[in-house]
């Protein structure tokens, strides 16, 4: 185990040939206890579930002690995975310096190849076979690189808080136990899915979660609009599910199997048409579009709010909308050759990605619940990854949803921190001023915030800024890099920060600034509610520093840069050979600047003009959208969501029982009953003719005659149904013995 | 391993079997019938199993002879019921079906 003796794989030098560039030739096989044992971190929690949905009211803190334990278990096993797998990439050489990894990129792949061999890293997979059929083994196991060891970190840290947190906001509920025992249920199931090894293991995993979601949505089911809520939470993922079946399927056809690491090795080496990738990553596309919240199927997430907000901050925040962002990161050949990522300009996944951010955060703007407007905030930063991903920025993309997790359920428990004080998420008539009266809310929620709008040195920032240099489209701010010139994502992305902090900006006027509009006299949430908020804005502050941009510290290689890259991405063959863009301070600095000029402009109008018109007010009498027609109208676009829900029920189902069947009722009427009628008129005519001649003469003899012997036939024939069942049995074994004797003959 | 001698009680059986199932009139021995022929069937395939030298053919008996007795079970609990209803286990008067 200490001996970092490097082995030497077959199928790696086939891709380094095929590729021509990140030329991995030799691969190291890490080995570790909880590397190979890394089920235990879901099994732990499954067997929480199960104690606490059995036992949990026997408890005395009523099963939320259990869930607790099995959480913290997790979460320390969780990070000793983690140190485990930092030593065991220690034991790799680094080709040349992280620092000059990006620049080595940019060279041409020959001379990389030059420069010797880069020694890789394998994932730890252990397997064992589920059952067979037919030939085809079903295995189940699990599967450990540096993406797992981040979604796991991810995973079971936000849980944890989550767990804390919940002991005091969900306290004296009446189903505080069952409470619980989803959130268990709910952490095993994207533990499993994220050390998933094969892609039948992901989608039950993909499954379970849908379900837990369903289940914490609907939470407090009595109110006909939270079951509403879950039920189209799980229908509009149901119609993603299609997706991912079919996408799944056509992968297990093309590779034939169901290893995920095989199926990408694989891609790598060409062995799977690019129609074949095509059509499954764009089957795979809608899967991700509905479970990650992507514009045009995005509509449950805002409602998903009905649930309890610690359940929206663990699962329609931090980790279950990222199930999609995970699969389209852990398949990326798939979408990476699919797609032709490389060396292009737009394709299927950036577009969708990039309209997301766009459309999320304007859809921000319009919302007066605090919690509708972190949804559409999580929409539009979900975006951003799905859009890192589609230019190519892997490691981009998992930086954002590493850092975004942290800032995002540190928005949503202090939203839920406000509305346990205020008992409403309605900004406009029951917050306001609340900074007297929360200041750990209050100071959490800013530092949240900032990370959220990209303000440096906080996470957001360097994430969303590695997220821009990965589009590759900024050869308007100097240098080179990237997969592809990916302009129009650039633009989309600047935009989405200007975005961004505007309407966190609003929320904060309207949550903390001002006068109080609502009654009674606020409060301070308890230890067990502020204290998770604090180590969340703590890691929103700092989180950013683990990967921070090559170069940035001049002179030093390794040690503090790219650390996050280093250890997440994988350099094995199972990994496309992707390219990495160089940071650039010129595109840091617009980013920036157009961020704050967000900030600056709803500043402008919420701090001076709303305040200065009075404490209470919430937006200006006289405001543009009052005043401007254009203006009024994209407002009143905004309110209605796009009409996208007008879509879905009032048109797409309204259709075929409103419009539809009144069109066709009328099409029925006027058209065809009046073909009907005039060729009656005229049918009438000859039928009279035929009807003398030929029905009454032929016809109806032919008619009467069947009839007539039908009759008679069933006359006989009745006798036979003579209910005595030895004379059915005399029947069948008459029958049996003349088959009998028939296939003797001719076999 | 005299083959015929097996085929040939399994076919006699068999004959038995089919005649009580279509001639008897009491419902209990239609029932005993119908485990005559099942058992005709468990002789042919123990008498091929031991031919072939496979267990599959002694399996496959157990098996029938498993389902065979849950399969009395439900008849006589039917037959029993016939007899509360109608204080007869007659097969002719339990015509109801009669078309």
């Amino acid at each position: 185990m200490s001996l970092a003796t490097p082995m030497t794989e077959v199928p790696v030098e086939e891709h380094g040939a095929e590729t021509g560039h990140a030329l991995v030739t030799e691969m190291y096989q890490p080995t570790g206890f909880f590397l190979e044992n890394v089920w235990i971190i879901p099994a732990v929690m499954a067997v929480s579930f199960l104690i606490i949905l059995f036992f949990g009211k026997r408890f005395a803190k009523k099963g939320s002690e259990v869930g607790l334990a099995a959480i913290g278990i997790s979460w320390v096993l969780a990070v000793i995975t983690g140190i485990q797998w930092i030593s065991q990439r220690g034991k790799v050489p680094e080709a040349e310096g992280s620092g000059e990894h990006a620049a080595g990129a940019l060279l041409a792949a020959g001379e990389e190849a030059t420069e010797g061999a880069e020694i890789g890293i394998n994932a730890v997979v252990r397997t064992i076979t589920w059952w067979s059929n037919g030939g085809i083994d079903f295995p189940v196991g699990t599967l450990v690189d540096g993406l797992t060891i981040m979604m796991l970190f991810v995973v079971t840290s936000i849980s944890l808080l989550v767990h804390v947190y919940s002991t005091d906001y969900v306290a004296g509920d009446r189903r505080y136990t069952h409470f619980f025992a989803f959130l268990s249920l709910f952490t095993a199931a994207m533990l499993f899915f994220v050390v998933s090894e094969n892609i039948i293991q992901m989608i039950v995993g993909w499954e379970l979660v849908g379900v837990c979601s369903f289940v914490l949505i609907g939470h407090w089911w009595e109110d006909q609009e939270n079951s509403d809520a879950a039920l189209k939470a799980f229908l509009t993922n149901r119609v993603g599910d299609v997706g991912l079946l079919v996408g799944m399927i056509m992968l297990f056809w093309a590779a034939g199997t169901f290893e995920t690491l095989d199926i990408n090795r694989m891609i790598n080496n060409g062995e799977i048409g690019h129609t074949t990738l095509l059509i499954a990553s764009l089957s795979l596309l809608a899967a991700v579009m509905s479970k990650s919240g992507q514009f045009v199927l995005h509509t449950w997430l805002p409602d998903a709010m009905a649930g309890p907000t610690p359940v929206s901050a663990l699962i329609h925040a931090a980790t279950m909308v990222v199930a999609g962002v995970y699969m389209v990161a852990r398949l990326y050949p798939v979408f990476y050759e699919g797609m032709s990522i490389s060396g292009s300009s737009i394709n299927a996944l950036a577009v969708i990605g990039s309209i997301t951010v766009v459309f999320g955060g304007l859809l921000a703007f319009v919302q007066d619940d605090i919690k509708k407007v972190l949804a559409y905030s999580t929409i539009s930063q979900l975006g951003y990854m799905i859009l890192a991903l589609g230019v190519g920025a892997w490691t981009a993309a998992m930086f954002h949803l590493f850092t975004h997790a942290f800032f995002k359920a540190g928005l949503f428990l202090g939203a839920g921190s406000v509305s346990h004080s205020v008992h409403s998420f309605d900004m406009k008539k029951e917050m306001g001023g609340l900074r007297k009266f929360m200041p750990t809310t209050y100071k959490t929620f800013v530092v949240s915030s900032l990370a959220l709008a990209g303000v440096f040195p906080l996470a957001g920032f360097w994430s969303k800024d590695e997220i821009l240099v990965g589009t590759g489209g900024w050869g308007l701010f100097g240098g080179t890099g990237g997969n592809g010139a990916y302009t129009l994502m650039l633009v989309m992305g600047i935009v989405g920060a200007a975005l961004t902090g505007a309407y966190m900006t609003r929320v904060i006027y309207l949550t903390f600034f001002g006068e109080f509009r609502g009654h009674g006299t606020p409060h301070e949430s308890g230890k067990r509610i502020t204290t998770p908020l604090i180590i969340l804005a703590g890691m929103a502050a700092v989180a950013g520093l683990l990967n921070l941009p090559a170069g940035f510290i001049t002179g030093s290689h390794d040690g503090w840069q790219e650390r996050f890259g280093h250890y997440v991405e994988p350099t094995a063959d199972y990994f496309p050979a992707i390219s990495h863009g160089i940071p650039s301070y010129s595109l840091a600095i617009v980013s920036s600047l157009i961020a704050f000029a967000g900030i600056g402009y709803a500043y402008y109008y919420y701090f001076v003009k709303v305040a200065a018109q009075s404490p209470t007010a919430t937006e200006l009498s006289s405001g543009l959208t009052s005043t401007n027609k254009v203006a009024k109208a994209g407002h009143t676009l905004l309110k209605n969501k796009y009409y996208l829900d007008h879509l879905y029920t009032g048109i797409i189902t309204g259709f075929t029982k409103g419009p539809l069947a009144k069109s066709t009722y009328w099409f029925n009427q006027n058209v065809i009953d009046r073909t009907v009628d005039n060729v009656g008129r005229g049918a009438v005519k000859g039928g009279q003719f035929i009807y003398d001649k030929v029905d009454q003469g032929f016809i109806d003899g032919a008619v009467n005659a069947t009839g007539t012997a039908s009759q008679g036939a069933g006359q006989e024939l009745r006798l036979m149904q003579n209910g005595r069942v030895q004379r059915y049995a005399t029947f069948l074994f008459v029958a049996a013995t003349i088959l009998a004797g028939i296939f003797t003959v001719i076999v | 391993m005299i083959l015929n001698q097996f085929l040939l009680l399994a076919a006699i059986l068999f004959c038995l079997g089919v005649y009580g199932a279509l001639a008897r009139r009491n419902a209990v021995l239609v029932l005993m019938s119908i485990e005559l022929i099942l058992n005709s069937v468990n002789i042919n395939l123990v008498a091929f199993g031991a031919y072939h030298g496979n267990l599959s053919g002694e399996v496959f008996a157990l098996f029938i002879i498993a389902v065979a007795a849950a399969e009395v079970g439900i008849g006589l609990a039917i037959v029993l019921l016939i007899y509360r209803n109608r204080r007869s286990i007659d097969l002719n008067q339990a015509d109801l079906m009669k078309g």
